[in-house]
């Protein structure tokens, strides 16, 4: 089982969470097809440091940056994104 | 040395202490027609046919591990055809089809046993829905055929059609000529066949790099030296993004773990394969006895061969939903094995943008049952620079033309197709 540490509620099980996609740049809206087409089909899916989109679902529901490892499954760190938007 | 009936009287006069090696151990070549990266079933399925079907037998097979040590021998080993979209219809259906014959054809018992495919609906909305798929398989030559709750009830005894149960049983879609096999006699006797023919086969060889040149691959560096060939395939689901980074290519997939287990070995209970409707849960008994099952990906993209027990409590929730007989059987094993998971759920089988590369990846939960069919087209593919009828939908662009092959209508999301 995967523990993450939510910045909202603290360590929680991984069953709480949903894995949304890898985090990479969203293109911008006048990026053109091809920066699209990569944005939504292509992964990098790499074995080892990952950073991905997680959804606390079944807590806070805040949308949450993961780095992990895909091979061991540790995690390095957790971000709440409206805290990368500057929100807060 | 051909296996029968005669050379197994033969051995039994020598003690069983003769028999030769199933496949060589060769030296490696200056250079091969075709190198194939991926030493599993759709890898060794495809040396096989490029020698048989095609007459390439200057071909070597590439494994990292040891034969059959990936997702060959990590599955359920549930074969069927039951897909609605004619591009996975036609494909799959051919594979089901060399599954019938793939015994005599390899002269290896691959065990492969017609025991049927049953998938439940528990409700109005799936039964019209099963009535749908049915009907598509049925207009493309597959058989399927609808069967009551009264049906299943004799056909399946001991699973639960009762009112008690919190998601009754309405009725099932059944494939008589879906069944399930040996994996690991897959692997093998494609290698003893392959290796037959001519094909070298390399354990313990890992690819670590691919040298290229005016859109060409020429170089393979491995764990065992340089290799070179006219063309290279790629084989190597669950691993299809890294080794198609080495060409400098990214891929539509995400690699997810997908678990499975085996229960102790029980006395024969389940003569078929039954999938729960309410759930995601599949179930049949192997010769051994054992109960073998599977449920959902772990949701979350992973290299990691082992699995997570929330998983495995789902899995066998619903499993005892089905067969509450279940509740007091231990388990046995559990494993994990790494899905490339594509972005319409559907495989590429396909060329690349390099001209000698060709790419064999995507399968999904899907990659056991199309072992033959799987290296028979990519063999075709590889021979004749150009996809056969029934893979050429399945090529790389398709997400970009946006031909997906979405059975399941859940759109570029990898984990949930």
């Amino acid at each position: 089982m995967q523990l993450f540490k939510c910045p909202f509620c603290g360590l929680r099980d991984q069953t709480e969470f949903t894995h949304v996609r890898e985090a990479d740049d969203m293109p911008a809206l006048t990026g053109g097809q091809d920066a699209w087409y990569h944005y939504v089909y292509d992964r990098q899916n790499p074995r080892g440091t990952h950073a991905e989109w997680w959804h606390h679902h079944f807590g806070c529901r805040q949308m949450l940056l993961i780095r992990r490892d895909t091979l061991t499954h540790e995690v390095t760190s957790v971000t709440a994104a409206r805290q990368l938007a500057g929100t807060t | 040395m051909k296996y029968s009936i005669f050379s197994l009287l033969k051995q039994a006069r020598r003690s069983q202490q003769d028999w030769p090696m199933a496949w060589r151990n060769p030296e490696p070549k200056k250079s091969y027609d075709v190198i194939i990266i991926g030493g599993g079933g759709h890898g060794l399925a495809t040396a096989f046919y490029l020698a048989k079907n095609h007459g390439i037998r200057n071909v070597a097979v590439l494994e990292k591990g040891w034969l059959g040590g990936g997702n060959t021998g990590r599955n359920t080993t549930i074969v069927r055809s039951n897909y609605m979209p004619d591009e996975n219809a036609h494909l799959y259906e051919w594979s089901l089809k060399l599954w019938h014959q793939l015994s005599q054809e390899l002269n290896y018992n691959v065990m492969f046993s017609p025991r049927g495919v049953l998938n439940l609906a528990h409700t109005e909305g799936q039964r019209d829905q099963l009535f749908r798929r049915g009907n598509r398989m049925r207009l493309n030559g597959i058989d399927a055929e609808w069967m009551t709750r009264e049906d299943i009830a004799r056909f399946v005894p001991h699973l639960d059609c009762s009112d008690q149960t919190r998601f009754p049983i309405i009725g099932g879609l059944m494939q008589r000529r879906g069944g399930t096999a040996r994996h690991d006699a897959v692997a093998w006797g494609f290698a003893r066949a392959a290796s037959a023919l001519g094909v070298d086969i390399f354990q313990n060889c890992e690819v670590t790099g691919i040298r290229q040149a005016s859109n060409r691959v020429t170089e393979l560096h491995t764990s065992k030296g340089v290799f070179r060939a006219d063309k290279v395939g790629i084989a190597v689901a669950g691993n299809s993004s890294r080794v198609a980074q080495m060409a400098g290519l990214t891929l539509p997939i995400e690699t997810h773990v997908l678990q499975a287990f085996v229960s102790e070995p029980l006395k024969p209970v389940i003569d078929t394969v039954v999938t729960y409707g309410a759930g995601h849960f599949y179930i049949s008994q192997s010769d051994k006895g054992e109960m073998v099952m599977g449920g959902d990906l772990d949701f979350y993209p992973s290299y990691g061969q082992k699995g997570n027990l929330p998983i495995v409590e789902e899995a066998v929730a619903a499993g005892m939903q089905m067969f509450p007989m279940l509740s007091r059987v231990r388990m046995m094993r559990q494993w994990g094995g790494v899905m490339d998971m594509s972005m319409d759920g559907s495989p590429i089988i396909s060329k690349t943008p390099l001209d000698n590369l060709y790419l064999n990846a995507g399968w999904c939960y899907g990659g056991f049952k199309a072992t033959p069919g799987s290296g028979w087209l990519f063999a075709h593919t590889i021979a004749h620079d150009a996809p056969h009828e029934f893979n050429k939908g399945h090529s790389l662009e398709r997400f970009k033309t946006g031909r997906v092959i979405d059975d399941k209508g859940a759109g570029p999301t990898p984990q949930w197709h």
